[in-house]
């Protein structure tokens, strides 16, 4: 801490670590902790709030637990963005490695400010482009029904398309992490490689891959948790015909907060999501052997 | 052909179709907002037509996007929103860089993580948190403060990552040299530190309005019963589809080519003036004195 007085002497060091606590702690640490104590107290009106009835216990989360419904979309969510993260991963290592790695110059760029554009059309725009491909009288059904292939427009809604407008929508927030990490690798290893007489595939599972790790998990991470948290993907893709059964864990959250008027089990659930969101990234940084530090990269 | 030369082959047909898969969506939205049909889509297509943007149905009722007062209205929320982040969340960041940068000990590891935990979180708990936090403890509901105060919780960390980065680069004894010489703090602060930060604080400024301007998931627990830009086209998504709305993705998708345009632009000249003179543009000036 002296270093700070030093730097800054005392009424500058002193503002300096003033601003930065206050914002932990006020926009951070409380309202996480009174979001977390209020799970674990039951819902009563303002006025017999601190009374007797006022107690604490594990009623809400045991609500989760014991409704069938919620439950089953809990683990959609977690299952369906698993799989979202994985597709993501799949689809964007070879445009990430090409483009860190074999492009160059002017192509390079080009390249990279082709992916910056979509990045920046909103979340809700994005995910709306693939609602209209997939609509009744969308793209997909007019190219089936021209072709004779249906005869009656089909119901594309449902968890799949959910997950497409995801995928779409959280590309490249895989994408960046990863050519980060692969940019930083010498070409000259891959050359070693193949010289020595390595296949293709195994230049990328002992040399690329091994590389890329702090970038996969942080492509992984970020895209988990937005695939988990999203609200508007799911709900923009379930006014497709048939996508009513397509339910996001979050808006159950959100019906509890502004249509039920129960915070505190909203908050329970909230909590479990946010559970679940930091066992996935705990797993998956110790899986790739990668700090906290690495996502600042 | 040889094995390499397939794979270059497979590469290129990948890339082609990623970047089909990336952007056909968003010209076939495009081509909607022209089309004359009263639905959003391209097929079949019933005549070019701006009345998306500015017209009138066949009963004189306005149709197009800029005639929409709520429009404008939620337009200037967005603004007003982003500018509150941007004073917000630059020195929150700024602080916290500053802090780390001068910590050493395992209370900055601590303190790192606290703080960069909200990118880390999802939005949605972001925009819970705070609600419950500034409804129970302040009596202050969802509103415009609230909206600023939420989005700044994990804006606030990326503009934090920003200046970390810049702050790795900079050299710690220009900071040591000018208190030796008697500058007061305050001096050195406006005279080496925040003139080395400026485009870090610049860029800062500029991510934190953009991230502003594009969030949904947190605004949508903390806005009550305002409207901002993102939250009016997903209420419009949901609801009274005309094509309107692809009129606004077209505006967004114009304002992102330019920018991306310009940024291009910009990365170029810096890379060709790069290469014409490896020496910094700082030496180069002290050069000929002395020399």
């Amino acid at each position: 801490m002296s270093e700070l007085w030093r730097r800054f002497g005392r009424l500058g060091g002193g503002l300096v670590l003033a601003t930065a606590l206050l914002w932990a702690l006020l926009l951070i640490v409380l309202p996480q902790l009174l979001m977390v104590e209020l799970s674990f107290r039951p819902n009563l009106p303002a006025a017999a709030r601190g009374g007797p009835e006022d107690v604490l216990s594990l009623a809400n989360y045991a609500a989760l637990w014991a409704n069938p419904l919620h439950r089953a979309i809990f683990w959609q969510t977690i299952w369906s963005s698993l799989l979202v993260t994985l597709l993501a991963l799949l689809v964007c290592y070879p445009v990430a490695f090409h483009l860190a790695q074999e492009a160059r110059g002017t192509r390079a760029l080009l390249l990279a400010t082709a992916l910056v554009i979509p990045f920046w059309v909103n979340e809700i725009l994005r995910t709306f482009s693939w609602f209209l491909i997939l609509a009744r009288n969308g793209l997909v059904n007019r190219l089936l029904l021209g072709l004779g292939v249906i005869e009656e427009p089909l119901a594309l809604g449902g968890v799949g398309a959910v997950m497409i407008g995801m995928v779409y929508a959280y590309v490249l927030f895989m994408i960046f992490p990863l050519y980060n990490a692969l940019e930083s690798l010498d070409r000259n290893q891959i050359e070693a490689a193949r010289d020595l007489g390595a296949s293709t595939w195994r230049i990328h599972w002992r040399v690329v891959i091994p590389h890329a790790k702090p970038g996969i998990a942080v492509g992984c991470v970020m895209t988990f948790m937005l695939a988990a948290g999203t609200f508007a993907v799911p709900q923009i893709m379930q006014s497709l015909p048939g996508g009513t059964n397509a339910r996001w864990f979050t808006q159950i959250i959100y019906s509890y907060f502004f249509d039920g008027g129960d915070w505190n089990r909203g908050s329970a659930y909230a909590f479990a999501l946010l559970l679940l969101c930091i066992v996935f990234v705990m797993a998956t940084m110790r899986l790739f052997r990668v700090g906290l530090r690495d996502i600042a990269k | 052909m040889s094995a390499r030369g397939l794979l270059r082959l497979f590469t290129a047909l990948y890339l082609a179709l990623f970047f089909a898969y990336l952007f056909l969506p968003l010209v076939f939205m495009v081509a909607a907002a022209f089309n004359a049909s009263r639905f959003p889509t391209m097929l079949p297509w019933e005549g070019f037509t701006l009345q998306w943007f500015w017209g009138f149905d066949a009963r004189g009722r306005p149709t197009g996007l800029f005639q929409d007062a709520r429009m404008a209205a939620a337009l200037w929320n967005s603004i007003l929103i982003g500018a509150g982040v941007i004073l917000l969340s630059v020195p929150l960041g700024l602080a916290g860089a500053l802090l780390l940068t001068s910590l050493q000990s395992r209370l900055k590891g601590f303190l790192y993580a606290v703080l960069v935990s909200p990118i880390l979180t999802p939005g949605v708990i972001l925009g819970i948190s705070t609600l419950i936090f500034w409804q129970r403890a302040f009596e202050v509901g969802g509103g415009l403060f609230l909206a600023v105060v939420g989005q700044s919780t994990f804006i606030a960390s990326y503009c934090m990552l920003l200046f970390m980065a810049r702050l790795e680069r900079f050299d710690r004894t220009l900071e040591e040299a000018a208190l030796d010489l008697g500058a007061s703090h305050l001096q050195m602060v406006r005279r080496i530190l925040l003139p080395f930060l400026r485009p870090a604080i610049l860029s800062a400024a500029l991510i934190a309005f953009l991230q502003s301007f594009e969030n949904y998931n947190t605004t949508l627990f903390v806005i009550g019963a305002e409207d901002t830009l993102t939250i009016n086209i997903a209420t419009r998504v949901r609801l009274g589809l005309t094509p309107a709305v692809n009129a606004i993705g077209v505006l967004f998708i114009a304002a992102t080519v330019l920018a991306a345009i310009g940024w291009a632009v910009l990365r170029r000249r810096e890379v060709a003036v790069r290469r014409e003179r490896p020496v910094p543009a700082r030496a180069q000036r002290l050069a000929p004195a002395a020399g």
